[in-house]
């Protein structure tokens, strides 16, 4: 059921993405035509683009030229001089150029470490601690000082009842427990894989919580990562296939009950199967970032109207910016929902797929 | 595009932040909780048990306790009622007994007054033999010194002595 609901939920966003992507840019077209001599436009794709992905530092604001951001490190592994350079990303602010590498503000590699004698980013390998990279660190730090000193409370509250924080997350253990594990892995085997799922959970959760606040240390568009989310889905496909039983394997080389006609000269069946077997996390992967990634582009977009229509009259600008913060608040709720639902999902299909894997059959 | 090109530094990252993150959680956190939530589990499990149990004591208690005081109160309703009939019949006994003292004495007294009267009877007779001895004596006296009158007063004499 709630498979529905989030696959409803991601149509109704792509949808609401595809009229705003059409809105813009027909809005921007006419803004260049009344406005030719406006010294900046401003383009909603650009500023979009800027905040869903990682970057080399965080910035906070710009005022005027001026802009506010932490740098933070650059790690370089430099495949052709087999070094390892680390310095500050604010010495390559303004496309400075340190040690011979740049970050281009335009163009293809915009946004990307490069060589410049190369011009490519093709010799270097960047370990830099990005944007993304030190949101995961600092959630995955809050995460270990949330749930240590829990289970501190736990130890020291011995049979009581819960108290505090520990009343506040113990239901979602609980239900992560005995609604998710317990039901789809099943009461014998569950206790397992207790700690995998619930570390998924409470990191997606954080992280799509974190991603709503829009300023440091919030506001990174982690969970809307791709790389995260391939990450996620590896550790499931690995507990999956690493815990296969000889059943779930048998029953994919040779699916008993079959016609013989689907697995010979053609081997039909067999080839789906292995196919299930990848798409499943594939799926994982591309639904919690999809959904991520549109609330995150959905709010954008609602903020971008108010300067989009400012640049055509200011008093448009803030006749729009009523509804756009209005509608803005509204996404923010329901990423709220969200938040809680995508971690919830991508728990739940995991367990019910490393249930799948360890189900023996008769 | 840039959106789903994974960095390669990233995930590098990512799964080394995940992996500790797994581990420590899993040692110091999880495993702890989850221990000391099942404990605890089975505690509630265990003291709701003992407490149906008690419950259940009790009300086995409390029938023994009302068994105990009907059983009592039938006792005391008995010996109340021995106790009573016990009375009933002292105090007829005693009754009984008194009426037959009673009944004895008042036929000895009469015995006795029979007795008496008997006595009397016989004390009055000899009286009166004796008063007529006497009599006879002074009838025998007066006869002897004038015939005629003495003859008389002989026959005044025993007029007046009734015999009863």
């Amino acid at each position: 059921m709630n498979n529905n609901i989030t696959a409803s939920l991601s149509k109704y966003l792509l949808i609401f993405i595809g009229i705003i992507a059409l809105t813009f840019s027909t809005l921007t077209i006419s803004a260049n035509e009344n406005m030719p001599e406006q010294k900046k436009e401003f383009d909603a794709g650009e500023m979009i683009f800027e905040h869903v992905l990682d970057a080399h530092d965080w910035h906070i604001i710009s005022i005027g030229e001026h802009h506010i951001a932490i740098p933070l490190p650059i790690i370089i592994f430099d495949k052709d001089e087999r070094v390892i350079h680390v310095f500050s990303s604010s010495r390559l602010a303004h496309e400075a150029n340190y040690l011979g590498y740049k970050l281009p503000a335009e163009g293809e590699f915009k946004g990307k470490l490069i060589k410049e004698s190369a011009g490519n980013s093709d010799s270097i390998i960047d370990f830099s601690i990005t944007k993304t990279v030190f949101s995961i660190m600092f959630s995955a730090f809050l995460l270990i000082l949330i749930f240590v000193s829990i289970a501190q409370s736990y130890k020291k509250r011995k049979d009581q009842a819960p108290k505090g924080l520990q009343s506040m997350l113990e239901p979602l253990i609980l239900f992560i427990r005995d609604d998710v594990a317990k039901s789809a892995i099943g009461s014998k085997e569950y206790m397992r894989f207790m700690p995998f799922l619930l570390t998924v959970f409470f990191f997606i959760f954080l992280n799509n919580l974190m991603g709503i606040i829009p300023i440091f240390p919030g506001g990174s568009n982690v969970t809307g990562n791709i790389g995260i989310t391939m990450v996620l889905a590896v550790f499931t496909f690995v507990i999956t296939s690493f815990n296969g039983s000889k059943s779930y394997w048998t029953h994919m080389i040779n699916m008993p009950g079959v016609p013989w006609w689907l697995k010979f000269p053609i081997p039909l069946m067999p080839i789906v199967e292995i196919m299930g077997v990848f798409t499943k996390p594939f799926v994982l992967m591309v639904r919690l970032f999809a959904n991520m990634l549109a609330g995150h582009i959905v709010v954008l977009g609602f903020m971008s109207m108010i300067f989009i229509f400012g640049a055509i009259n200011e008093y448009m600008g803030l006749g729009v910016s009523v509804v756009s913060v209005a509608f803005s608040v509204f996404l923010s709720l329901l990423e709220l929902l969200v938040a809680f639902i995508q971690a919830y999902v991508f728990t739940l299909l995991s367990s019910i797929y490393i249930g799948m894997a360890l189900e023996k059959h008769h | 595009m840039e959106l789903v090109q994974p960095g390669i530094g990233l995930m590098f990252y990512m799964l080394l932040t995940f992996s500790l993150l797994l581990f420590i959680l899993g040692k110091f956190a999880w495993k702890p909780i989850m221990a000391s939530l099942k404990e605890r589990e089975q505690t509630i499990s265990t003291s709701l048990a003992i407490a149906k149990q008690t419950q259940e004591e009790m009300k086995r208690l409390q029938a023994d306790n009302q068994n105990l005081l009907k059983e009592a109160k039938n006792e005391r309703d008995m010996i109340i009622r021995d106790a009573n009939k016990m009375k009933e019949s002292i105090v007829n006994e005693a009754r009984n007994k008194a009426q037959s003292e009673a009944d004895k004495i008042v036929e000895a007294a009469r015995e006795n007054i029979q007795n008496e009267k008997m006595a009397a009877i016989i004390d009055l007779k000899n009286q009166v033999a004796d008063f007529s001895i006497e009599v006879a004596e002074k009838i025998l006296k007066r006869e002897l010194a004038d015939k005629e009158s003495q003859k008389n007063l002989m026959k005044e004499d025993l007029k007046s002595i009734n015999f009863n």
